[in-house]
């Protein structure tokens, strides 16, 4: 019995067409993933299911029925009581997606207010049941606070709270973990899966990440510039996807599997969804692409019990294998280390009282030390917060570091002015976060690329003849360096970051999660590009990243960063397969995999804290499950567990 | 907090000098004391002798910034520009150059000045406010573009156009009220309705599209979305949640004001005849008398600085995010 | 020469401002982003025929601003004499209108005087008949209407004529077919708008011009001056108190508040105690200070000026640059505080990764992107410069008097508005032409605002 019938729904914004013909059903107490890249529609469906579409999209046509209610035939008014009582909804960024100007509870009695008429005393017990149900340690005290004091996990939690209110039955969360660290993802997976079970709650979840899927999903929509091109269980879709395109998402992930090899890409990049299509979508970036592809859209087309597709291939989409590529052309460790950072500190002073005096510090790197092979990739991991980009920046003397040492080749950078480290900053460049950032919008990309070549004087007499070659080198075209960075895709801008910094010949590139950003089909063209100009160049990657399966694919060494230090380090082969901190361990086993198997590790509880105040002893006991008395008092020393592994823990010896 | 309001507050000293050092710069560089005393004086009676006697009394016989025939110290105290700046610090503002006492005149003229500030500050927040949340409740239909274009032709029309407007409509061809004047008491209210009523209906085009901006800044924002999601019907999204939220970027046109109403208004005094420190200033002013001048212009820096302050204090009731250190 | 051109101090400025406008636009059609932006401004129609009447107040503006004095008549063995008063090209086109002046206030289109006099061969008081003012009727006054209705309609019919011939030429040009042109889109940019934005300035032009050649259109004032003669004289007042003073707070704007973001430290401190007393200091009484020393010093030095002209436009400049001395504190704030985000955004550490210099930092990659704030700060500062100098002038700390400016016609007129019939036209006609004014402007600088703003168009 559906709960939800969605038929032939259709968004269009003015000529835009972001939904263009979407059904689906969800039957009571199921979880059904719609799954797609960014720009497919995924949110605008969910937006408009509830009528919450922004102001220039409307319903082009389509029908919702929603407990056998036509939701698109409701009044306003009648919506209301569907909206937060019939359906409830968390989105994506519960930073912003709370009043921050009201108190928690009284974000939660609003709702507790409209939809089971609880007022005063009452809604106040009640919104302090629901925070201790979605697992809010001191309710209570917390129903007075406001969003900004919460952390990210706990905010989501609030939203989760605050759309439980309404007992709903079915329950739409919009990447309700993308925004979040990945052991805080899973406690937020773990909380709505269960209240999934214990509520009868049927669930629409929204995500791009076939891990949260594959942990969540009975059914699975996917999704491809508007449209459902894919719709099968989750035993059927991951065992045997049948859409070209959904064979290719699972072939982009990155993992050991296909270490030191190449990903498989999928060429270009979503449509744009004013694009009018005759044939099937996904022709011009499909493999299999036959004659009748770009001419006749493809009909729904059973493949198996419960799987049907939208393709003119008969049977299912034959798998891509990755093909090898050279394998692994790191040097070992013979030579000098290339960097070599020492007990690094960067604090960040905190200023209080009538005259401004520092009375505390920000410890956002607090004594960390590693080192760097020449042509190797060292993957310096962790969640946010524990300041692995400061650390980047500040090896980089973007920051000045307040203490410790680094040596580039040899040469300390801590002790030299702006002035003397000018020649040094050709050996060493940074490939940023957000691509749309890190390109300035009034350059043309010939003169971005070309600044550091004029700034640092290179000794190339001809820059200009340099633009072109670097271009190719990073897989764009020559002429298109007289273009700006708003014509480019964010995967395009990526490749232009990068021979921007190419372009002063370095040997050390500081990749400041440079994927993160990007949908796995271009993060894999991204990290193929890195990995080829690795072996052509002899580049050693400094690779700060929270993303688990990217280190597995590429890093060579891995550090595993906490609160300012680096808690655990090695090669990426004993890190990964034999952690030894809890911490790392934790971290491992919080990553949602696509085999669905799931780690036996125990769960992180709580969040990090503050780095303006650690805890004393080993900063990471409160959330350890090992932790004594011990851990509590002192912060544990190195201790060698390997051929290359040192970590940092009393319970580790 | 309280170490952030005196911190602020030692913060002004320097400015405060440097607002009296400019004033002082602006008149004394072109105008000496002399020229002063030969406008004051007028023309017949000016004699070298009457001049003398016109700057001693008035302390002006001293040499401006820097008194070299003074020992140690002195030679910097003993000038004008201190003697005059140090006594303003204490609060003692002297006397105008034609005699009166300047501290009592600003305090009888502060009430006229107030009496059409505040209604005008209140009622035009008020107003102004409820129209653009009628706008925004009614976005992107024709009441509400039809609105904004009522807006910006009235924000293109000159403030003296309303005055002149009103005062002809209103008591020339209505009679209902008096064209211009001030009594004290309560008969006041009766010349005090038109200069409100002008000075509110001139600023309201300019004040209900900034608010009209703000709100549909606001309501684009997640936290709307959410509060739609609830089932909360738009009047509460409205009040509840965007209201509040807007009173944030609000409060900082709004609160530094307020201080200043104290000032009163230099136009609506000057053409209603309304015996307040507006008009006091443009008379001051027009009649080159420096002590009133610098007198106002060093209460104006203090009240615009006191209305710093309680912006950012009023940040901390409006947003609890912000905690001043 | 029959004339000897003068260069007043505000008439070069304004050439430098037009000079740069233009520069800054080659400039500008270079640059990618700028020039998308103002394409879309091309694009709105609202706007497009906001900039067509901003065009006829700035092509009077500056017709207004190239200024002459007269040769007087040779005398024998006298080297050539100038008139001690300075003309525009503008005067020198009204020279009509200039000249008809009435013994004191007539009403508009009227042909006796407001206000009854003692005639020399009459012992009653009479209206006494204009000298100019439909002097063309003589005695018989029976078709004084009839007389406006045709002037009325030959005006229109002449409005109509130019209007058609401009569109024809301009169809040639294009290519386009006369019909084709008036239909939505039919042109790159707004062309439409402009071209039915024309045709009732043309019309109202035409009737002016009729009208104008024996009529007071707008009466006279106290002094029996042609108030449409004041009305297009005010236009270069507003104009350049608009423009000027930005021009004068802008260079300060931009670079202390870069410096004050992008340094830090004590460049910071400094700077922003600088703003802040500034703006501490209440507006009106720093102009009112300012513009009174400035007139000071004016009079205790008459030998430096060699007409009235280059006085009042001495005063004239003063209040610009005491405009802008004052204006700059709240752009130099804002482009601070968009500096310090800036600052932190991941282009700039790449630049400075490559060791690149603050300043080439500051040139390179905050000034261009901080240009759209200064595009819509001086666009909407117009209209409020403008506004000011009416309320200025009227309380006396304004142009100086013999400057013409819609404030100081107000101001004048004000104190007529107590007799009875009331003397009205001034007003009147001070009002719709700077409503006009003020509109076009406000329309335009929405429009751009719209346009730079990254928040709207996204």
């Amino acid at each position: 019995m559906s709960i939800l019938e969605v038929r032939d729904l259709a968004i269009h914004i003015r000529a835009a067409r972001p939904v263009d013909g979407v059904s689906f059903d969800i039957a009571a107490g199921e979880c059904y993933a719609l799954l797609g890249e960014s720009g497919c529609g995924k949110s605008m469906t969910a937006l408009g299911l509830m009528r919450l579409l922004p102001a220039a999209a409307e319903v082009a046509f389509g029908s919702v029925s929603f407990e056998g209610t036509d939701l698109l035939a409701l009044p306003e008014s009648g919506m209301r009581d569907v909206r937060g009582g019939g359906i409830g909804m968390i989105f994506q960024e519960p930073a912003t997606s709370l009043n921050p100007v009201l108190t928690v509870g009284r974000q939660i009695c609003e709702s507790l207010h409209l939809h089971a008429k609880l007022n005063g005393a009452a809604a106040r017990a009640r919104a302090a049941e629901l925070l201790e149900q979605v697992g809010i340690p001191d309710p209570v005290r917390r129903l007075d606070e406001f969003p900004f004091q919460l952390s990210g996990g706990l905010r989501q939690r609030v939203m989760i709270a605050i759309a439980l209110a309404g007992s709903p039955r079915l329950l739409i969360a919009d990447e309700p973990t993308t925004a979040l660290d990945v052991t805080i993802q899973a406690q937020v997976l773990d909380l709505l899966d269960e209240l999934r079970r214990t509520q009868g709650m049927a669930l629409l979840l929204i995500t791009h990440d076939l891990g949260v899927v594959a942990r969540m999903a009975d059914r699975i929509g996917v999704m491809y510039a508007g449209q459902l091109v894919e719709e099968a269980s989750r035993e059927a879709f991951f065992s045997r996807p049948a859409h070209p395109y959904s064979v290719r998402l699972f072939a982009a992930l990155p993992d050991a599997a296909n270490r030191g090899g190449r990903l498989t890409t999928i060429p270009g990049s979503v449509p744009a969804a004013d694009v009018r299509h005759i044939g099937c979508r996904f022709a011009d970036r499909c493999g299999e692409v036959m004659p009748v592809c770009s001419t006749e859209l493809p009909p729904w087309r059973e493949v198996d019990a419960g799987q049907r597709v939208r393709c003119h291939l008969p049977g299912a989409a034959p798998a891509v294998s990755s093909r090898v590529g050279a394998g692994d052309t790191a040097s070992e460790a013979a030579t000098p280390p290339l960097l070599e950072v020492r007990d690094l500190q960067v604090h960040f002073p905190i200023r209080r009282g009538l005259l401004q005096r520092a009375v505390g510090a920000v410890r956002a790197v607090d004594g960390m030390s590693l080192q760097l092979m020449p042509g190797r990739t060292l993957a310096l991991v962790g969640e946010s917060g524990c300041g692995k980009t400061t650390a980047g920046k500040a090896m980089l003397q973007l920051i000045r570091p307040t203490g410790g040492s680094v040596r580039l080749a040899g040469d300390e950078l801590t002790t030299r002015s702006t002035q003397e480290l000018r020649p040094l900053r050709a050996k060493m460049q940074m490939v940023f976060q957000d691509p749309f950032a890190s390109l300035n919008p009034r350059l043309r990309v010939g003169e971005i690329i070309a600044e550091g070549m004029q700034a640092l004087a290179t000794g190339d007499a001809n820059v200009a003849a340099k633009i072109g070659p670097l271009l190719e080198q990073v897989g764009l075209r020559a002429d298109m360096a007289t273009r700006y960075p708003h014509e480019f895709s964010g995967g395009q801008r990526q490749r232009i970051a990068i021979a921007r910094a190419l372009a002063v010949n370095p040997q050390l590139l500081i990749c400041d999660e440079p994927t993160s950003a990007l949908d796995v089909s271009v993060q894999a063209q991204i990290l193929n590009l890195l990995s080829d100009l690795q072996r052509d160049l002899k580049l050693a990657y400094l690779f700060i990243t929270h993303n688990i399966a990217v280190v597995d694919y590429l890093a060579h060494d891995v550090a595993v960063m906490y609160l300012g230090r680096v808690v655990e380090s090695g090669s990426a082969e004993e890190v990964l397969r034999s952690p030894r901190h809890p911490y790392t361990q934790a971290l491992l086993a919080a990553v949602p995999r696509v085999d669905g198997v799931r780690g036996d590790a125990p769960k992180l509880a709580g969040d990090m804290p503050s780095a303006a105040k650690p805890p004393a002893g080993c900063h990471f006991h409160p959330r350890c499950p090992l932790a004594d008395d011990e851990c509590k008092r002192d912060y544990p020393g190195e201790t060698r567990v390997g051929a290359t592994q040192v970590v940092r823990c009393f319970k580790a010896g | 907090m309280l170490a952030y309001i005196i911190r602020r507050l030692l913060y002004a000293i320097p400015i405060l000098i440097g607002v009296n050092l400019l004033t002082f710069a602006l008149f004394f560089v072109v105008n000496t004391p002399d020229d002063m005393a030969r406008m004051q004086l007028g023309v017949k009676r000016v004699t070298p002798e009457a001049i003398q006697k016109w700057k001693a009394e008035r302390g002006y016989d001293k040499p401006l910034v820097w008194n070299a025939a003074a020992a140690g110290g002195a030679k910097l105290t003993d000038t004008i520009l201190f003697a005059k700046s140090v006594r303003m610090f204490v609060g003692d503002f002297g006397r105008a150059d034609d005699g009166r006492d300047i501290a009592r005149e600003i305090t009888t003229r502060m009430g006229p000045s107030l009496a059409i500030a505040v209604p005008t500050f209140v009622l035009g927040l008020f107003v102004a406010i409820s129209f653009a949340l009628l706008l925004v409740f009614f976005r992107a239909t024709t009441l509400d573009f039809a609105g904004v274009v009522l807006c910006v032709a009235m924000m293109s029309i000159s403030g003296l156009f309303y005055i002149i407007g009103g005062q002809w409509l209103v008591s020339k061809v209505w009679h209902l009220a008096p064209i211009s004047g001030y009594s004290g008491g309560l008969d006041a209210a009766k010349f005090l309705v038109l200069p409100v009523l002008v000075n509110v209906v001139s600023g309201i085009g300019s004040s209900t599209r900034w608010y009209r901006t703000i709100f549909l800044e606001e309501i684009t924002r997640d936290y709307v979305r959410t509060a739609r999601a609830k089932g909360l019907p738009e009047r509460v999204v409205l009040f509840r949640h965007v209201l509040r939220n807007a009173m944030i970027p609000i409060l900082t046109g709004v609160v530094v004001v307020i201080p200043s109403l104290f000032m009163g208004s230099l136009l609506i005094e000057s053409f209603f005849g309304i015996p307040g420190l507006g008009s006091y200033t443009i008379d001051a002013i027009n009649a080159q008398d420096f002590a009133v001048v610098r007198s106002m212009v060093f209460i104006g820096s203090v009240l615009y600085i006191v209305g710093l302050l309680a912006t950012d204090i009023s940040y901390t009731i409006a947003d609890p995010r912000v905690r001043l250190k | 020469m029959s004339f000897q051109p003068v260069l007043l101090w505000s008439d070069a400025l304004l050439f430098i401002l037009i000079a740069t406008i233009i520069a800054l636009a080659l400039w500008a059609r270079r640059q990618e982003p700028l020039r998308a932006a103002w394409g879309r401004v091309l694009k709105d129609g609202v706007a497009m025929a906001a900039a067509t009447v901003l065009a006829v107040f700035v092509l009077i503006g500056l017709l207004d601003s190239l200024h002459f004095r007269e040769r007087l008549p040779d005398q024998p063995g006298v080297p050539a004499r100038y008139a001690v008063d300075v003309s525009s090209v503008l005067d020198a086109l009204l020279s009509d209108l200039r000249a008809r002046s009435e013994k004191t206030y007539s009403a508009p289109l009227a042909t006796h005087l407001y206000s009854k006099e003692a005639l020399a061969d009459s012992a009653q008081r009479e209206f006494p008949r204009l000298k100019h003012g439909g002097a063309h009727l003589g005695q018989d006054l029976s078709s004084h209407e009839f007389d406006i209705a045709l002037r009325v309609s030959r005006g229109c019919a002449g409005g109509l004529v130019i209007w058609l011939l401009l569109v024809s030429v301009w169809c040639k040009v294009r290519g386009l077919e006369f019909i084709e042109m008036l239909k939505v889109g039919a042109d790159g940019t707004a062309m439409r708008p402009v071209i039915l934005t024309m045709l009732p300035i043309l019309l109202l032009f035409g009737v002016a011009m009729s009208l104008g050649g024996s009529y007071h259109v707008f009466g006279t004032d106290k002094v029996g001056l042609d108030v449409l003669y004041l009305s297009f004289k005010a236009i270069r007042t507003s104009l350049l108190i608009g423009t000027l003073a930005t021009l004068i707070m802008l260079p300060a704007a931009i670079l202390l508040g870069i410096l004050a973001g992008y340094v830090g430290g004590w460049v910071d401190d400094l700077i922003q105690y600088l703003y802040t007393t500034l703006s501490s200091i209440p507006g009106v009484l720093l102009i009112a200070a300012g513009v009174l020393m400035m007139q000071v010093i004016i009079d205790t030095h008459p030998d430096w000026f060699a007409t009235t002209a280059e006085r009042a436009d001495a005063r004239f400049l003063a209040l610009c640059a005491i405009l802008g001395v004052t204006g700059w504190t709240g752009l130099a704030r804002l482009l601070r505080g968009e500096t310090l985000k800036l600052r932190e955004l991941e282009y700039v550490q790449a630049a400075q990764a490559f060791g690149v210099g603050r300043f080439a930092i500051m040139l390179r990659h905050i000034l261009p992107n901080l240009m759209h704030i200064v595009v819509i700060a001086v666009v909407m500062d117009f209209t409020g410069l403008v506004l000011a100098e009416a309320v200025l002038s009227a309380i006396g700390i304004g142009v100086d008097p013999n400057t013409v400016s819609f404030g100081s016609m107000i101001n004048t007129a004000r104190w007529e508005l107590a007799r009875d019939p009331i003397v009205w036209w001034s007003l009147v006609a001070a009002f719709f032409i700077m409503f006009a004014l003020v509109l076009a402007a406000n329309l335009f600088a929405d429009a751009v605002r719209d346009a730079f703003d990254p928040r709207s168009s996204a």
